[in-house]
């Protein structure tokens, strides 16, 4: 853990973690008996949903939820579908949890591979949205918003995490391909790669272009790498959508090139895995499965009171049971110890001025937590620039008082959200 | 799923810095150490007694004041204490005890609680309680008097007094040298500049005060006090007498960096320490008064919110 340096005068950095060269083969998670997915959509009732407990799918096969649906996903593994729920997620989202019983040696379904011989933007979009990485090709639809950029980031967007690094160096060639394939089917887009200042040698023959950004915490969130890289300042509260960029995972690009490639979805992902000693170690798992199964292999028990987090230590979030599967973005597993699990308190602001200097795109965190605490978030948001933050996660990590600063400012745009869509539902 | 561990379910970040508000507490008590130990040698058992009455006094209050709204203690972050030190750090030694229990309960009480405690005080407790004391007992704070019965192998006037009563004539015979070394009367940790100096650049290279601030204040005394003793040598001091006499020293270093009375961003730390530093000369030069430090201390604190609104933009801020 990174700790204050002595001469608290100086700005610390804070370093993301490349993987080691040449990279080491990440560790197979064997196929579990069950895996679950989650569909972001809410469960209606059981009568509303397509599929049926018993039905059997196959390794690969889109399914659909609801009838008459566009959207469903794509099952990874092939096997009886065994419970279709509802699932409640932070913030109140709502989805709907589906479980397989995995087959090992069921059939592979074959509609993909008439996308893969003529890929098109809107059969890739069907197969691959939910496959490692959840690349975003509904971005580049005519539908959407105005998108001239396809960024393929190759960084991480936390610390410890390397798994968009690790993509950069052992998966070229899948990457490559996907280059070529997203060429292909969105032709008129520019497509340019960010991978770490220090690592920018050697990707001359990827295809497109690729540039540098800085290797330190937050400069790999996508916000930051438009302003830094791209010279575009994202608005506050808008997305790097809506200044016309479409980010894709390194490993997205990966899987989309492997998918194509090989003709059959890819959908094993890759996870940076984080152990209470900080030791970080990449594991391969089939999406869907339970991070039990994941620990299990890695030799990793967890105790009462310790911390399961998915991400990484500045942004992760903390779950509160094994079960919760791997999903399309679930980059990095942390196991905390529960004797390092950081307890806020309830100390007001002391004015010390910490957060102002560290947080990286100047909001004036000093004043916005006190409206936050207040619960003013209307005047949070218009004087005090809460929709500038980029959730980095720096103010709450160098904070004296252990103000839960960052937690506040989730909170404050949720409820400015659930404000919003109370009054439109009013109108 | 039944025979599961129970898990923390906390929020992001998941790392803390490790800083805290009792490490900041001690360290500028640590820091202040030296210049109270410089008092201690100077003034002997008397300042030792003073010191460790407004310390203690200073907790009590805390403590009695949060038993007494039921809110938890906060006597174990070591503000109230280093708010008592610094308080002690003004006072001369000879101060009567209750000049001290009333003090403390100024400062704690009246400067700290009353605005809503840590974090909320508009003034620096201690700067706002010695004031108030100043201005109800004036006698106390007189320094020639205070020391009378001591032996000083130095010149035993109050440096500023002199200043104020004679001119720049009347502070001929003081060394510069023997000002920054600690020989001239004074409150008890006020008077060695050697050892402020010393605990200030500690604090400003640890980050526990703002060297903006710390700076551009001393920078605000020796700018203002060189263009008066410029314009009128015969009527004005130079600027390293106004440095190294009163609570010049003790101002850059631990009451005008205060947290919660002082600006965050970087332009505001600037003009509050330049103003405070303009404050404290026309005051001592124009003013009534003999030491204006305290006064420019609380008018920069007034100013301080209107100061800290101009900030960076915001990066994205729409319009
Ligand atoms: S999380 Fe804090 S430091 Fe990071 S951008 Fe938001 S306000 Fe600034
Ligand atoms: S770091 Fe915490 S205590 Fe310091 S100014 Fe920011 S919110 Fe206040």
């Amino acid at each position: 853990m990174i700790k204050r340096s002595f001469f608290g005068l100086a700005t610390p950095l804070f370093p993301y973690d490349p993987p080691p060269r040449p990279p080491a083969d990440p560790l197979d998670i064997p196929l579990p008996e069950t895996i679950s997915l989650y569909i972001e959509k809410p469960f209606e009732s059981v009568s509303a949903v397509k599929l049926k407990v018993g039905e059997r799918v196959h390794a690969g096969q889109f399914v659909q939820l609801m009838p008459g649906d566009a959207e469903g996903t794509v099952s990874p593994v092939a096997g009886r579908v065994t419970a279709v729920e509802p699932y409640s997620g932070d913030f109140g989202r709502r989805y709907t949890r589906l479980t397989i019983a995995a087959e090992p040696s069921g059939p592979q379904d074959d509609a993909f591979a008439a996308v893969a011989a003529e890929p098109t933007l809107a059969g890739l979009t069907r197969y691959l949205s939910d496959c490692p990485g959840a690349p975003p090709l509904h971005l580049l639809d005519e539908g959407g918003p105005e998108i001239d950029t396809i960024v393929i980031s190759g960084m991480d967007s936390d610390l410890l995490m390397a798994t968009s690094q690790y993509v950069m160096e052992s998966r070229v060639e899948d990457v490559k391909k996907g280059i070529a394939v997203l060429k292909q089917v969105a032709a008129e887009k520019h497509i340019v790669g960010v991978v770490p200042r220090d690592r920018i040698q050697g990707y001359g023959h990827m295809g497109c272009e690729f540039l540098a950004a800085d290797a330190s915490h937050p400069a790999g969130m996508p916000v930051k790498i438009m302003h830094d890289v791209f010279g575009r300042t994202v608005p506050a509260g808008q997305r790097v959508e809506d200044v016309g960029a479409a980010f894709f995972p390194a490993e997205a690009v990966a899987a989309i090139g492997r998918s194509v490639s090989e003709a059959r979805v890819e959908m094993h992902k890759l996870i940076t895995v984080i152990d209470k000693q900080g030791v970080t170690r990449m594991v391969s798992a089939v999406i869907g499965t339970p991070f039990s199964a994941i620990l299990a292999a890695c030799g990793i028990t967890l105790g009462a009171r310790d911390s399961l987090i998915v991400g990484g230590p500045m942004t992760g979030a903390a779950v509160y049971s094994t079960d919760h599967p791997v999903q399309a973005d679930t980059d990095a597993l942390m196991v905390q110890d529960s004797a390092d699990v950081p307890l806020s308190s309830d100390y007001p602001c002391i004015n010390c001025g910490e957060c102002i200097r560290i947080c990286p795109v100047h909001v004036p965190v000093n004043m916005l937590i006190r409206f936050l605490e207040a619960g003013q978030y209307e005047t949070a948001a218009e004087e005090y620039d809460l929709h500038c933050c980029i959730e980095c996660g720096l103010c709450s990590f160098v904070c004296p008082s252990h103000i839960p600063i960052f937690q506040y400012i989730r909170l404050g745009k949720y409820e400015l959200e659930r404000i919003k869509a109370l009054e439109a539902e009013n109108d | 799923m039944i025979n599961q561990n129970k898990l923390i379910v906390s929020h992001a970040p998941f790392w803390h810095n490790g800083s805290g508000i009792a490490e900041r507490s001690y360290n500028v008590m640590g820091a202040a150490l030296l210049a109270v130990l410089a008092g201690f040698m100077r003034y002997g058992m008397p300042a030792v007694g003073v010191v460790c009455l407004s310390v203690s006094m200073a907790m009590f209050w805390e403590l009695a004041y949060t038993r007494l709204t039921k809110m938890p203690d906060t006597i174990g972050d070591g503000n109230a204490a280093m708010f008592g030190l610094v308080l002690a750090m003004m006072l001369p030694a000879t101060t009567p005890w209750w000049i001290v229990v009333i003090g403390t309960f100024l400062a704690i009480i009246i400067g700290r609680q009353i605005y809503g405690g840590i974090g909320s005080n508009a003034f620096h407790p201690a700067v706002l309680a010695t004031a108030i004391l100043i201005i109800s007992w004036k006698n106390h704070f007189n320094f020639d008097g205070a020391y009378v019965a001591y032996n000083f192998d130095f010149l035993s006037r109050y440096p500023l007094g002199m200043l104020k009563n004679f001119g720049p004539r009347g502070i001929a015979h003081y060394d510069l040298m023997d000002l920054f070394l600690g020989r001239q009367v004074g409150g008890i940790g006020s008077g060695c500049g050697l050892a402020l100096v010393l605990g200030g650049i500690y604090l400003m290279l640890r980050g526990y005060i703002r060297w903006e601030v710390s700076v551009s204040f001393l920078v605000g005394v020796f700018l203002t006090a060189q263009i008066f003793n410029m314009v009128n040598p015969e009527r004005f001091a130079g600027p390293l007498f106004h440095i190294l006499t009163g609570y010049t020293l003790l101002a850059a270093f631990f009451l005008i960096t205060e947290d919660s009375s002082s600006p965050v961003n970087p332009l505001p730390m600037v003009i509050y320490g330049l103003g405070g530093g303009l404050l404290v000369v026309l005051i001592r030069n124009i003013g009534a008064h003999t030491d204006g430090t305290l006064y420019a201390v609380l008018t920069m604190n007034l100013v301080n919110p209107l100061l800290d609104k101009i900030r960076p933009k915001a990066l994205g801020k729409v319009a």
